[in-house]
């Protein structure tokens, strides 16, 4: 069992704070450098939720905020495992994800794009990872809309994905955008990584094999957390 | 050629967006009945051993304004300085109590506030104290990557004097950034920790 602290982040991978493309960026990126802690028990813990109620509907977001109706869209299922680095899954954490729905509009009320709400559709679902690391809900594709960024920029379709992991140190926010959507390379938001390969991990392909017939395409989004250290050649690492 | 180290790759990050309230706290933003509720909006009980304590705070941007679309994470250990995490071996923590809170700041003003216990110490790697701390997540729209920072206790000099993590913090004047005046507002003990992303007392921010 690997217990000790996590790899440290490559942060060539991860977007810089300061990336201008992505104009509100500008003022909220901190310009001194984060100061490097090597794990603490305070970072190597996290809170993990398999005491939270976790609702029969939790997981399909077509079926909950359904109000006597379906959600207008395409179906899909997104299903894929959460590993570490080194390819262990990541069992027993909580995966949240949120979205437009089929025209691209969000149930916020800060959001003002004129396409229309869907009666059955809120947008946002969970669920906790299986022994194997595995995960999957049903939703509709969400639609690109359009943001005050550029003056004719557009995101492309995307699902928000929140993981928690087994550490503070752990804690992701990311994004999972579909095959092939040429928006995808225009987007601002996309663009503030700099190294391709960490894009295209982000684009879930089109899963033919688990998609249900006459029902729903699947696409699959595999989601890799920090690996972490074997304490076999640490000194007293939890201090105890 | 060298063997390959055959590692996986992290999942780059991607900001939260303007409407991470959607996915994280759906209720506070308006879509009821999906989930009973949002998930760290209480962190105490009844039962949960240790001082009372209020957290209140904003985030501002290097402008001087606060964030109104910023959600904060806090994660911290209970009275007795024990984490409610499996991970924690050296004992079982108050079972009334989360550790771990979740706020979106408040629509209008940006506020966040939490009631919470004050901590207990806890070891550093080496075995010696640290001084009580809560860490701290902040995401929002414009933030790419969540930035991670700890407060501190205001009325806790000493123990924030030998605390192995600021006191090797080379810019003296910065560790101020991460230490939360105490005072008494409407009688419930209130640590107030303002978080700056950029610019003039720009908060320090850890890669941890």
């Amino acid at each position: 069992m690997s217990d000790g602290s996590f790899y440290q982040r490559d942060r060539s991978r991860h977007p810089p704070a300061f990336s201008p493309g992505y104009k509100t960026s500008v003022t909220r990126s901190p310009q001194k450098a984060p100061i490097s802690l090597d794990n603490t028990i305070s970072e190597m813990t996290g809170p993990v939720f398999g005491h939270v109620p976790i609702g029969a509907l939790d997981n399909d977001l077509t079926r909950n905020y359904a109000h006597g109706g379906d959600p207008i869209g395409q179906r899909i299922i997104v299903h894929g495992r959460v590993l570490d680095e080194d390819g262990r899954a990541v069992p027993d954490v909580l995966l949240e994800f949120w979205q437009a729905n089929a025209g691209g509009r969000y149930r916020h009320r800060k959001e003002t794009y004129l396409a229309p709400l869907d009666p059955n559709f809120g947008g946002c679902g969970r669920t906790l990872t299986g022994p194997d690391g595995s995960y999957r809900f049903r939703t509709v594709k969400p639609g690109a809309y359009p943001w005050p960024n550029g003056p004719n920029d557009w995101r492309p379709a995307h699902i928000h994905f929140s993981v928690f992991g087994l550490g503070f140190a752990q804690r992701l926010i990311t994004q999972m955008y579909f095959e092939g959507d040429p928006l995808i390379w225009r987007c601002p938001i996309v663009r503030t990584i700099p190294d391709r390969a960490a894009i295209e991990q982000l684009i879930a392909p089109l899963d033919m094999a688990s998609s249900v017939p006459m029902d729903a395409r699947a696409y699959k989004f595999d989601i890799i957390l920090r690996g972490r250290r074997s304490t076999l050649f640490e000194n007293r690492l939890e201090g105890n | 050629m060298v063997q390959s180290l055959d590692r996986l790759k992290e999942t780059a990050s991607q900001t939260a967006g303007p409407y991470v309230h959607i996915g994280c706290t759906p209720n506070y933003c308006g879509i009821e009945g999906v989930f009973p509720a949002d998930l760290g909006a209480s962190m105490v009980d009844a039962e949960t051993r240790g001082e009372r304590i209020r957290i209140v705070g904003r985030v501002f941007d290097g402008v001087g304004t606060a964030l109104k679309d910023a959600m904060v994470e806090i994660w911290q250990a209970d009275a007795a300085g024990l984490y409610p995490s499996p991970q924690e071996k050296r004992g079982t923590a108050d079972p009334h109590f989360t550790g771990f809170g979740r706020l979106p700041g408040d629509m209008t003003t940006g506020e966040f506030v939490f009631d919470t216990i004050k901590p207990g110490s806890v070891p550093f790697k080496d075995g010696r104290p640290q001084a009580p701390h809560v860490s701290v997540w902040i995401v929002a729209r414009g933030i790419n990557l969540g930035l991670h920072t700890r407060m501190y206790f205001g009325d806790e000099a000493a123990a924030n004097e030998a605390d192995p993590v600021l006191s090797r913090i080379e810019h003296r004047s910065r560790v101020a950034t991460l230490v939360a005046p105490r005072s008494d507002e409407d009688g419930v003990p209130t640590y107030r920790f303002d978080i700056v992303l950029q610019g003039e007392n720009e908060t320090i921010f850890f890669d941890i």
